[in-house]
């Protein structure tokens, strides 16, 4: 059984690395990964899950950080946009325009790579169903869309 | 490498930044030591304040000051002083700030703040800005006559709830629909929604050991925010520094001042230790200023072949509890009243109407999203008593050059736009001639419905800007303006618009992101459209400044004539010989002579700019010039609507902008669609509701619906290019503007749809049921 | 931020689950099953909900079981919502599971807390009602088997010291013909103005809703109205209605007029499709 009954230096497996951090049982994940750890691309926007501008990977799957306590991340493996780089999603939200005040893009980013890196050339019904996680409040969308699609369907690697 | 100028879609400044988490917004910057503020909000609309219980919060170790409205008894606001910045004696709407607690981290700051127990004896609560008007209606001001008027401008009466009324009175409308065939009266309802930035409101204050006060916040206005603390609390400008970071979109819910003051008063009640306040998304939502509803009834007179001929128009603001910039939104929807036709015959009172409900303030639109509403469903119900085609109406009516806007402002081609040429692009863009329903079979309808719109500033009439150059030993140039970035790419614009004056690659073009009120110029506040002109126009000013100084620099240097010479690609060259020319990196850092001999220092570009030209409006006609231009627009909405659920599904959203030049076409269109989309929410879902007792219910994204992806329709976006001679290129303002006729589109194709008028928002498919059927199953 | 101080508990078997509950009961730490934690962690932010510890039971091999290799699909409390979708195990629970939340919350709900839950929607017990799914729980007494229509009423009314462990349905009905319809207020991604979800077992329409009452709905008389073969649809679908209108919720999301109607075309389309032989599946 894993207990945490008190404030505890844990380590976090994130972007690849151990890191240590010091929680409380009670700590969210994003949280930690913020004010612990310096992360600060995975941003608060409702801590209600409800927009997913924290979106962060644990083992490759989105997950809104913002309702994960860090004490479950604990053994897992956590990828944030720090830990992207220089990746085809990236690219594309940049060449097709698909942020402005770019507070939701890090959560948006994290669904969209983990979308590709999961499925090949998934359907639009899926393309809809996972970004429909996340809330852009500055685009419509389309610009999102087109981005991602550009990466599922190769055009930009 | 050429020059890269405007009319291109150039990557923004700040891309990489935002793709790798590395762009950091106020609540981003951690620095150890730093305290952590909490709001206690108010659970009651409108009550007694009968007592604030602190003593088991206090008793939290690491808690450093609590602080209630007895602890700060000054009142703020940006046009009337109505607003205590922690409630005093009672409260006027649900999720007022009511205490502040400040504690080493936010762990503790949030378990006091759980630990504080206020109670209230509650008193009659006004819903809306009808019932706020009704003779013994609960006031919610008892001191209105005693407020502080920050502005010449403002006309609040006393006992009653009215904090502001604007008139515009305009021909003669009596004698106006005398002469009308058909005469059109209608009632509108729009709900208070809210602006839902992905970033919340947050802001850090510390105060130095002498005295200088530092302020981090995610603002569209850091000089107001300085002017505003400095005013207040009696420290000079001058030890007033606010810096913005990244700002995590705006939408002029950024624009009060708001969690500055608080952030201010927590740290001085904490010793000047750096303290730091972000709103939830609750507080963002509802202690946080809104967007205004409205109540509006409008009388549209029209002759036989549809020429409009008067208005009697009446708009209510349900501005909520504070006044906030609910006066110059009553102002804004006076001033454009009419929508952008010609109207001869106008009176109209626009008031600003204090309700229990969260306060407002401005929203991308400035009301005007919200009178496009009323006054377009009006003429689609003009249209079909006169029987004339929508489009038509519009386009017969549109206001052409030495017509007269509703406060008697002389419309050009170049202050206005062409209207009709906006008309007749989107009628092509959604195929407008196939007609504006089509019974699809199958119980589905499809439907158009086409909205204009017009907006302009209704800024200060002095409303200025400025912009600084530097340049590097390379020959580079920095650029420094005090924009904020709030999304729409304002600083790469100005980059853009430099890149264009020197005929230089905007790569070698650095433009600071941030704001710091210390060294960077003064901007007015990052809205309104306002900074592609107004930053555009001091960016140009100091391009000539820097221009000219290399001429004649050079022309020393190269001993010949200024006028003999010109630049481009970061030279300064012969006209007759481009060959012969020196590099900007041999001037900018002064001249140096192989035998070490120098001239000049490093050269410094400055360009400032302020509004000519605007005045105050007249009290009782509404006389006067509020905005240096309008942009103009048209735009169009297609549903696919079905008959036996009255549901819908969004198909085309179309908007055609005169937008005087397009600066950077990919920007444009982003906007343009972004503010279609924000449109669509909110004549789609976006609302407040509350209970009896006033309390909203919508206080999460849970609950409060915006777009999702996956719901949106096609977007169809063009432009017309009417210059506009003192913008700089001939650029109009172009930010807001998608958003404004998207609701009214969408109401008319609904309605057009449904059959029945849809006369409220947000138009959900049960209040369609409801007007078609009256509630049968 | 969650302003109470709160233990974690991660049990690896279901012994070890029992045993800590009652240990932190005693120790007066007030201890809540914990399953994918989001509803656990919005509410305690808010401080609508407070407890001293969770035990956090998604990790225990029983609650992660996935299996229809015999007459019984078994799927463990502790699956995500979008594992369950993503097995295909149970199509209904599945399409269910996915118009729960979003697709990222799916990855982090699990099926357990879903059925749990202290929100009025619960919408994945609208299937295992259907099902008539058997729910096994774990406690201090070990495993237990209880007929879902025997414990659930309005929610699972479990004993205090016990938790889901995992549901078992015939594959019988978990491969039946089914349907979901889910109608929200406007926005696709919100909770359910009405869910729909039937089965047709044995040539017999079975219906289930949520959002429709302050809980899931299953009611044998609303059945026995659908499957009444002497009356057109369009009288079935009206006396369904009529039959739980004085259960239908008046709220944000709707009225409970509004909702009737809604309720009345939903049953027309399902009854209309079975007539049009479109089984399985109709969104």
């Amino acid at each position: 059984m894993y207990t945490l009954k008190e404030k505890t230096v844990v380590t976090l497996r994130v972007n690849g690395e151990d890191r240590q951090a010091l929680i409380r049982p009670g700590d969210i994940l994003l949280d930690t990964l913020r004010d612990g750890l310096g992360l600060t691309g995975a941003k608060p926007g409702c801590l209600n899950g409800d927009c997913g501008a924290c979106t962060v990977l644990v083992d490759g799957t989105p997950i809104k950080s913002c309702l994960m306590l860090t004490a479950e991340a604990v053994g897992h493996e956590i990828t944030t946009v720090e830990g992207l780089s220089d990746t085809p999603i990236q690219r594309a939200f940049i060449e097709l325009f698909a942020f402005q005040c770019g507070y939701c893009t890090s959560g948006f980013l994290m669904v969209c790579h983990a979308l590709a890196g999961q499925m090949q050339t998934p359907p639009d019904a899926v393309i809809d169903e996972w970004l429909e996680s996340n809330i852009c409040r500055c685009t419509s969308y389309e610009e999102i869309g087109k981005a991602v699609r550009a990466v599922l369907n190769g055009e930009i690697k | 490498m050429s020059k890269t100028g405007i009319g291109v879609p150039v990557i923004r400044k700040e891309a990489a930044s935002k793709v790798t988490g590395e762009a950091k917004y106020t609540a981003d910057f951690l620095e150890p030591g730093t305290l952590t503020a909490q709001l206690v909000t108010s659970t009651c609309a409108h009550g007694v304040i009968a007592g604030i219980d602190t003593s088991a919060a206090a008793g939290v170790p690491g808690v450093r000051a609590i602080l209630t409205g007895e602890s700060c008894p000054e009142l703020c606001g940006a046009i009337l002083k109505d607003r205590p910045p922690l409630a005093r004696g009672k409260v006027r709407y649900y999720g007022e700030p009511v205490a502040l607690v400040v504690a080493e981290d936010a762990f503790l700051a949030a378990k006091a703040a759980s630990l504080i127990k206020v109670s209230y004896e509650p008193l009659p609560v006004v819903h809306g800005p009808g019932q706020a008007l009704e003779p013994g209606a609960p006031l919610i001001h008892e001191g209105l006559g005693a407020y502080k008027r920050i502005v010449a401008d403002v006309y609040p009466e006393p006992g009653t709830n009215v904090c502001h009324r604007e008139k515009v009175r305009k021909g003669d409308v009596e004698k106006g629909f005398s002469e009308c065939a058909v005469i059109l009266e209608a009632r509108f309802k729009l709900p208070q929604s809210d602006h839902i930035a992905m970033e919340t409101r947050a802001a850090t204050a510390s105060i130095s050991a002498d005295g200088t006060v530092f302020i981090r916040t995610s603002s569209q206005a850091p000089f107001e925010v300085r002017k505003m603390l400095s005013e207040l609390y009696q420290i000079d400008e001058g030890k007033i520094i606010v810096e913005v970071p990244m700002v995590g979109g705006g939408f002029g819910g950024k624009a009060p001042v708001n969690l500055e003051i608080l952030a201010y008063l927590a740290s001085r009640a904490a010793g000047g230790r750096p303290v730091r306040l972000v709103n939830t998304r609750e507080a963002d939502m509802v202690s946080s200023p809104c967007r205004m509803g409205l109540e509006a009834t409008l009388k549209l007179g029209a002759t036989e072949d549809g020429i409009l001929k008067a208005a009697e128009m009446t708009f209510l603001i349900d501005a909520g509890g504070y006044a906030d910039i609910g006066p110059r939104l009553a102002k804004a929807i006076a001033v454009g009243c009419t929508g952008p036709y010609h109207i001869e015959n106008v009176s109209c009172d626009s008031l600003c109407v204090y309700t229990n409900h969260p306060y407002v303030t401005s929203f991308r639109g400035f009301g005007h999203a919200s009178v496009t509403f009323c006054i377009e469903r009006a003429l689609d119900k003009l249209a079909r008593k006169l029987r004339l085609d929508p489009a038509r109406l519009r386009y017969k009516n549109a206001l052409m050059p030495g017509q007269t806007s509703p406060t008697q402002v002389k419309i050009t081609a170049s202050n206005c736009g062409n209207l009709q040429a906006c008309i007749e692009r989107v009628k092509g863009l959604v195929n407008w001639e196939e007609g504006d329903r089509l019974d699809m079979g199958g119980g589905k309808i499809r439907a158009k419905g086409i909205a204009a719109f017009w907006k302009t500033s209704n800024s200060p009439p002095d409303a200025a800007s400025g912009a600084f150059i530097s340049f590097n030993k390379d020959g580079s140039v920095n650029l420094n303006v005090g924009c904020v970035e709030i999304g729409p790419m304002m600083k790469t614009t100005a980059a853009q618009i430099l890149s264009e004056a020197l005929k230089m690659d905007i790569s070698r073009i650095h433009v600071n992101m941030d704001v710091n009120t210390r060294y960077t110029p003064y901007h007015w506040k990052t809205v309104a459209s306002m900074t592609t002109y107004m930053i555009g126009r001091a960016v140009l000013r100091a391009a000539e400044d820097v221009t000219d100084q290399l001429k004649s620099m050079a022309a020393v240097v190269m001993k010949c004539a200024p006028e003999d010479l010109d630049i481009g690609d970061e030279r300064v060259f012969l006209r007759s010989d481009p060959s012969v020319f020196k590099s900007f990196r041999d001037l900018v850092h002064g001249y140096h002579y192989e035998n070490g001999n120098a001239l000049y220092g490093q050269m410094l570009g400055r360009g400032g700019f302020i509004m000519t030209d605007l005045n105050f409006l007249d009290r009782e006609t509404g006389k006067g010039k509020p905005g240096p231009y309008w942009t103009v627009g048209a735009q169009a909405v297609e549903v696919i609507y079905d008959t036996v659920a009255h549901t819908y599904r969004l198909t085309k959203a179309a908007t055609v902008i005169d937008a005087g030049k397009v600066l950077n076409p990919a920007m444009a269109e982003g906007l343009v669609k972004g503010g279609m989309c924000m449109g669509l929410g909110l004549g789609s879902r976006e609302h407040f509701q509350y209970d009896p007792a006033g309390r909203v219910l919508d206080t999460s994204l849970r609950t409060y619906k915006v777009m999702h992806f996956g719901q949106t329709p096609e977007y169809l976006v063009a432009f017309v290019e009417t210059p506009f001679v003192e913008g700089p290129y001939g650029a109009r303002g172009l930010a807001e503007h998608g958003i404004v006729g998207i609701p009214a589109a969408l109401g008319n194709a609904l309605s057009v749809a449904c059959g029945a008028e849809l006369d409220e928002l947000p138009l959900l498919p049960e209040k369609i049921w409801m007007a078609k059927t009256g509630g049968r199953l | 931020m969650i302003p109470f101080d709160f233990e974690y508990h991660r049990p690896a078997s279901v012994r070890e689950a029992a045993v800590v509950y009652r240990q932190l009961e005693e120790a007066g730490k007030a201890p809540v099953w914990y399953g994918g934690g989001s509803e656990l962690i919005s509410m305690a932010r808010v401080g609508n909900m407070g407890f001293g510890a969770v035990i956090d039971l998604k990790s225990i091999p029983d609650c992660r079981l996935l299996d229809n290799s015999g007459d019984e699909v078994h799927l463990g409390a502790g699956l995500t919502l979008d594992e369950i979708r993503r097995s295909e195990k149970f199509p209904l629970l599945g399409q269910t599971a996915g118009r729960i939340a979003d697709h990222t919350m799916q990855c982090k709900i699990t099926l357990g807390g879903n059925l749990a839950s202290t929100i009025i929607y619960r919408e994945a017990a609208l299937p295992l009602l259907l099902g008539d799914a058997t729910i096994t729980t774990g406690g201090e007494k070990g495993i237990k088997r209880y007929r879902i229509r025997d414990i659930f009423r309005d929610r699972l009314q479990l004993p205090k010291r016990e938790f889901i462990v995992s549901t078992s349905v015939a594959r019988q009905y978990a491969e039946a013909p089914y349907f979901h319809i889910k109608k929200t207020k406007n926005e696709k991604i919100d909770y359910p103005l009405i869910t729909t979800t039937a089965l047709i077992a044995n040539g017999y329409l079975r219906i289930a809703f949520s959002g429709l009452a302050a809980y899931p709905v299953r009611d044998e008389v609303v059945e026995a109205i659908l499957n009444d073969q002497s009356i057109d649809f369009e009288r079935r679908a009206e006396g369904a209605a009529a039959a739980l209108a004085g259960i239908l919720l008046e709220d944000m999301n709707g009225s409970s007029a509004y909702r009737r109607f809604v309720l009345k075309n939903t049953l027309v389309s399902i009854l209309e499709s079975i007539k049009d032989a479109q089984v399985p599946c109709i969104r």
